[in-house]
């Protein structure tokens, strides 16, 4: 802890409970995670079943203007497309040359629409609305014998061990370093995850001892 | 490679061994392996020298979840880490999150992933009973066994359905994956065999 203090502030890789989600008023933020998800997925069957150069760039366009219309922050939106942007513009350019401008035009710009709309909606709500509307979603499946509240322990248990894990890994990688084995992956990830077993094993114990999933 | 030290795997000390097979117990194991693969997605990648693309662990990850937790809770363990991952928390491969992964090509990987751990912890069940020299051999063959039926054949047919390409063509590229995959499966069975050592119950009882 206090060597990675030493360091300065470094933001760590985990960037807490909210992920990826942007504060804001726009009218995308208040829609609830339902209808986005819904409509997130009748875009998706769209850019898949309509083919065509017209419906490709008009699709596009629908989900620029929604983006605009969302007001989230110029430059993180940019980070997150900018991967895909790159990967659509090799891709379209190679289709261009292989299978003509229509080709190419179609698979670049239904790559980049898609993955801008599902960041906007990622931007737009917040990570445990999402999960909490997947838990109330599942609600049906109680007759199959998952029962939702199981669900949501889960996530809450998992969200609870990855810092935990994480300094687990950081431990281990030093110890590993100053035994001079940092480089040996078998001596980083095998204690890190017997240790994660021995973790499971005593929140088992502990929920087991609450009376908690009887 | 020189023999690794077993000190720090050692396991808790007094284990009941009422918890072990409750409801709850898998519940915490399933829970806590969704974190472990997070957190092997989200570890700086590990360059190795001769290697082309640096390898990120999250396969390694979803493949150590099948083998040790057999096919039932493993594949729940990998499900949940799907789930919190598109929800929006940045736990996938590089850092990224949300539901943008649907619109990739790479989709077909990720959706690959809870059958791979399925079909990689049902092969371990069935070779539990195998001599304990041979263990990591076993769990060697199906992580391969899941990465070349089920990971590889999926990732590339809807990346190339995505991007449009010929079978030919998207085989060539998802080729490039093949040889950090080989490294990930052996380190995954390595890395289960050190488990099954610490928690032999993991191995003798599975479900």
């Amino acid at each position: 802890m206090r060597r990675r203090r030493a360091q300065g502030p470094r933001r760590p890789p985990w960037t807490g409970p909210l992920g990826l989600f942007h504060a804001g008023s726009s009218w995308l933020h208040r829609v609830g995670p339902g209808p986005k998800v819904a409509g997130l997925g009748v875009l998706g069957i769209a850019v898949v079943a309509l083919t065509g150069v017209v419906t490709t760039l008009a699709l596009a366009l629908v989900t620029v203007a929604t983006a605009v219309s969302a007001r989230l922050p110029l430059r993180s939106t940019t980070r997150a497309v900018l991967p895909v942007l790159l990967t659509a513009a090799t891709v379209g350019a190679y289709q261009v040359w292989q299978r003509g401008p229509a080709v190419g035009l179609e698979v670049g710009l239904d790559l980049v629409t898609l993955v801008l709309a599902a960041t906007v909606v990622t931007a737009t709500t917040r990570a445990d609305e999402l999960l909490d509307a997947l838990v109330r979603g599942l609600g049906p499946l109680r007759r199959v014998g998952l029962r939702p509240e199981v669900l949501a322990m889960a996530i809450g248990l998992m969200l609870r061990a990855v810092p935990g894990l994480l300094q687990t890994a950081t431990e281990v990688r030093e110890a590993a370093r100053a035994r001079g084995l940092e480089r040996d992956p078998r001596a980083t990830l095998a204690p890190a995850a017997v240790r994660a077993v021995a973790r499971a094993r005593s929140t088992g114990e502990a929920l087991a001892a609450r009376g908690v999933g009887d | 490679m020189s023999a690794v030290p077993d000190e720090g795997t050692t396991p808790e000390p007094a284990r009941p061994v009422l918890a072990a097979r409750s409801a709850t117990a898998d519940l915490a194991l399933v829970s806590t392996f969704a974190a472990f693969i997070a957190v092997c997605a989200i570890l700086p990648a590990i360059v190795l020298p001769g290697m082309a693309v640096p390898i990120t662990l999250q396969t390694f990850g979803v493949m150590l979840a099948g083998l040790v937790l057999g096919p039932r809770r493993g594949t729940l363990a990998v499900l949940l880490y799907l789930a919190v991952g598109l929800a929006g928390l940045p736990i996938f491969a590089g850092g990224t999150g949300g539901l943008a992964v649907l619109g990739k090509p790479s989709l077909g990987y990720l959706l690959a992933f809870p059958l791979a751990a399925a079909l990689a912890g049902y092969v371990m069940t069935r070779l539990s009973s195998v001599r304990r020299s041979l263990l990591p051999l076993g769990a060697f063959a199906a992580a391969t066994l899941a990465s070349l039926l089920l990971i590889h054949p999926l990732g590339i047919s809807v990346m190339g359905a995505r991007l449009g390409l010929s079978p030919a063509e998207a085989i060539t590229a998802g080729a490039t994956f093949l040889p950090g995959d080989v490294i990930k499966n052996a380190l995954a069975a390595v890395v289960a065999t050190a488990v099954f050592r610490a928690f032999p119950d993991l191995l003798r009882a599975r479900r």
